[in-house]
This record gives C-alpha cells, structure tokens and sequence, in this order.
C-alpha cells in the first residue's frame, strides 16, 4: 500500500480564505502538480491551480510549497515525506482563485522598457563571443517565482518601487546586445527602481532555469548605472576617449566563431 | 500594483533553519569588526622582524612619521572594499538589516528605501575602494615575499606561509570583485567590435569564473586577515614561538 500525503491547500479568493487539507496516495515520481490534480479528481474538482505544459517549461505553475516559490510540475511530493505539505499561492500578487494569482503587473511594466534598438536593420551576424551573456536571459519561462520571492515587490509595493528581478534580465539582454543602442541607465535608476534591489539573491536561489539573475544581470546593470552617475573619473576619460562610431561585430579581424 | 488584501494574504510557512545563517553572519561579523577596531586603534605597531600585520600594510605610518594609530590610514581601505562589496552587502543587509533576513521572510522594517539614499546609496562608490584595494594587494605580497627573507637569507618559518597564504587569498578575493569584472571587460556591448576586446573578453571570462566563488574568498579571505594580524600581535607581545619549517 502506498504513503498518504497531507496536503493543506490554500482555498480562497481576494476576499479572503484558509488552507483546507486533502489525503493524497503517494506514487513513485509524483510531483506536486500530480497530487493537486488527484484532489481536483477526487475531491475538489473546483480548486483552481493554473498548469500547461508539466515540463517545467511554460511557466505556469507558479506557487509556494511549504514558504518556497517552486514550479508545482518540478516540485517532486517524496521530498516531504512525514510533513504536511502547505500549498499556497504566490504571496507577491494579487489572489484571482485558491492558487491562481494576477501576474498582469508583470507584463505591465515590461511595457514600459524601452525595447530593442538595432544600430542596423535586422538580420545581423551575432558572434559567440558576443551572445554568450545575452542567452542565459533568453533561458528565462516567466513564472514569475523570482518577482515572488523577491522582497521589494513582496514586502514594499510590488513593482511600484522596482520592477523586480525579472524585468531586470529582460533590461539586461538588451542593454548588453552588441547591436543595440538605446541607453536605459537613466531608466533604470530612476523609473525601473534597480536602487531598491539590495542584492540579497533570492531570485538566484528559486529561478528553475538557473539563471543567476544578480550576479550577471542586476549587479552588472548596477555597474552600469555607477558607470553614468557615480564615476566621475570614467566620465573624463570617456570625454577624450570614444569608442569607434558605427563598429559592428566581427569588425576585429581576430573574430573566428560564429553563433 | 493592488495589493491583495490582507485578510486574503496566507501566512508564512518557513523552511528552517532559515535563521541561521543570517545570526552566523551577525555573530562572526559583528566579531570581526570589534577586533578590528581594538586593533587599529589599540595598536601603534603592527611588525615583527621581517612580518607586517596586513591591517598596518603598506606601512604608511612609517612613511609620513605618523606614531599614533598608524593602522587607521589603511584600514580604511580594505575595510570600504568588504563594506561596499556586494558580496558582503548580500550578508549584512540579512544578518544586521533583516532586509529581508531570508528569501520569504518578511523585513524587519517597512520603511525600506533600498540604496536610494545615504549612507547606503555610497555602495555605489565600491569601485573606487577597488582601485585602492588593488594598491594594498600589491604591497601585500611585497610583504608576503619579504616573510621569507630576514637578514638576507631565506626564511620558512611558519609566520612566512601565514602571510603567503593571506596574500593569495585577498587577491582572489579582489580579483574575483564584480566591479572589476565591470570594468575589465563587463561594460562592454561588444567583445568582437574591436580587436583590443578580444584581451577584454578573455579577461571577462577568467574573472567570471573567480567571481562564482567571490562569496566563498569573502569569507576565506577575512579569517585569514583576521587569524594573520592575530599570529603577528601574539608574535610581538611574546605569546607564541614562531616555527621554523625547513
């Protein structure tokens, strides 16, 4: 006979709710995702979890198992064996229904990024070399776990103050683009709100892809911006020292790979 | 964003022992800060023989003829660095801060303003504690090269490896410093623009890898300062024999 899970489940809407608990026979390579479709089976058949690929792909899945932001469809259910499992809906956004949540913000204010600028009209010639900082980025599902756990949005005003880690990647694969020529500096420091990230690297440790978002996207944009603001030295010398207008990539001879 | 209301928001379930990496933090911090002041400032002389405590070096204070707390015309420096590091900003802004004190966890404060104003909008000043660090690193091995000669012979004495040992380790700690992979080669858009980039990027790609573990020489490289200028100040007070190794 196989193990019994407990599941508290959250119930609820935007008026309020309470964790309800649920019996879940425990088979070989469930996840959580598995265990919630068993209760929408078996005994709640209007609990509410948003879910499309269960593959940990298209980011749907979003939630909190046991106060971590995971993907219900990567979360395996055997790692809580002899615990109550507390599912519950991201805490950073607004509750529709039990585990769905309004993620709207997000796209809100990814709007408002100032988009790609190609110095040239596509297509281009893109060198290894040039892209190898910008594909960790394209990695990314939009599941928003990062924006959840990250404490500005989660604690202080939600993207209000700070468009959060997610935006940040989405700054970064732009910002650092050979082709690209917009300059989002002031954007960043002064509507994107990258000063209220203190770096604490909680988006690092949920992302699913792996993405470590403050090490190669939030502190380099950060640099970036000290570059602008707070670096009097390096405005001097950039003042006798521009770089050659109109270089693309493969413009140096020693270039050899291609992406 | 609307925020949900409260009577909707589910409480906390919290993994443990999630507190306990941010009290370390607090503990051995707040430790090596006492210490460092009752060093600097407790303190006019920082060598023994051919061994420089690395809180007096380089030793400025026998430059300008400074008798009184010599150490505190360079401490300063490597002290900015981990303090404007964002390594060590990650550890306090949990341990003293609680903002947050673990991923989850709710602030401590609710007037949080991030680094928007002083003095925590001064982190923004690390780079310039980085060039100065990088002088200190210099003179750091100086003296890590002079531990192993006195009088004109070579010496390999224990004290010798100690500051050999806290030499490498401040330098992969400085070197693995995300504003210098910035400014070696972070800034740029465009590594194949230029054939001077290609030097550039190579140089971005070794410091990226050090940078994985800048967390892990943060921490190394402060015991070993710390557990350097003990071995020298037990040195000077007579406390300890140091060893001859060959």
């Amino acid at each position: 006979m196989s193990e019994e899970m407990v599941l508290s489940i959250y119930r609820g809407d935007a008026n309020g709710g309470q964790e309800e608990e649920y019996r879940v026979p425990l088979e070989t390579g469930m996840v959580v995702l598995d265990a919630l479709h068993y209760v929408q089976a078996e005994a709640a058949p209007d609990l509410a979890v948003r879910w499309n690929c269960k593959a940990a792909h298209c980011g749907s899945c979003s939630a909190e198992v046991n106060g971590r932001p995971r993907l219900l469809c990567k979360t395996r259910l055997d790692q809580y064996v002899g615990q109550v499992v507390h599912i519950r809906p991201m805490h950073a956004f607004p509750i529709i229904k039990d585990l769905v949540t309004d993620v709207s913000s997000n796209y809100r204010v990814a709007k408002q990024i100032p988009a790609f600028q190609p110095r040239t009209p596509a297509p281009f010639t893109m060198y290894q070399r040039d892209v190898d900082r910008v594909q960790e980025f394209h990695r990314c599902i939009e599941c928003f776990l990062c924006q959840d756990t990250c404490h500005v949005l989660r604690n202080h005003g939600g993207t209000d103050q700070y468009f959060g880690p997610r935006m940040m990647a989405k700054v970064a694969e732009w910002e650092m683009h050979p082709m690209d020529v917009a300059d989002r500096r002031q954007f960043l420091k002064d509507v994107a709100g990258l000063p209220m990230c203190n770096v604490t690297r909680c988006c690092v440790d949920v992302c699913p892809e792996h993405i470590v978002i403050t090490d190669n996207a939030i502190i380099p944009l950060k640099e970036r911006v000290a570059d602008q603001y707070w670096d009097p030295i390096r405005a001097l010398f950039r003042r006798f020292h521009r770089p050659a207008e109109g270089a693309v990539p493969g413009a140096g001879s020693d270039v050899s790979s291609r992406a | 964003m609307a925020d949900m209301p409260s009577s909707s928001k589910p409480p906390i379930a919290r993994e443990s022992p999630w507190w306990l990496a941010p009290n370390v933090t607090l503990v051995v911090f707040s430790l090596f800060v006492l210490y460092s002041i009752w060093e600097i400032f407790g303190h006019n002389v920082g060598r023994y023989q051919n061994y420089l405590s690395p809180y007096f070096s380089p030793d400025v204070g026998l430059w300008l003829g400074v008798p009184w707390i010599p150490a505190l015309l360079v401490a300063w420096i490597p002290l900015g660095f981990r303090a404007s590091c964002y390594y060590y900003r990650r550890e306090y802004y949990r341990g003293f801060f609680r903002e947050p004190a673990a991923c989850g966890i709710p602030d401590r404060s609710r007037q949080y303003r991030g680094e928007t104003r002083p003095p925590l909008v001064w982190n923004n000043l690390h780079r310039y504690f980085l060039y100065l660090a990088l002088v200190v690193v210099i003179f750091l091995w100086k003296d890590a090269v002079d531990a192993f000669w006195y009088q004109g012979h070579l010496d390999l004495r224990l004290g010798s490896f100690i500051l050999l040992a806290d030499a490498i380790l401040l330098s992969l700690y400085t070197f693995s410093c995300h504003a210098f992979r910035h400014l070696v080669g972070g800034g740029l858009d465009c590594f194949s623009c230029q054939n001077r980039a290609r030097y550039r990027y190579r140089g971005w790609k070794a410091i990226s890898a050090l940078n994985q573990r800048h967390g892990l020489y943060a921490w190394a490289s402060m015991f070993m300062v710390w557990g350097t200028d003990l071995y020298v100040r037990l040195l000077i007070i007579g406390a300890i024999h140091d060893p001859r190794l060959f």
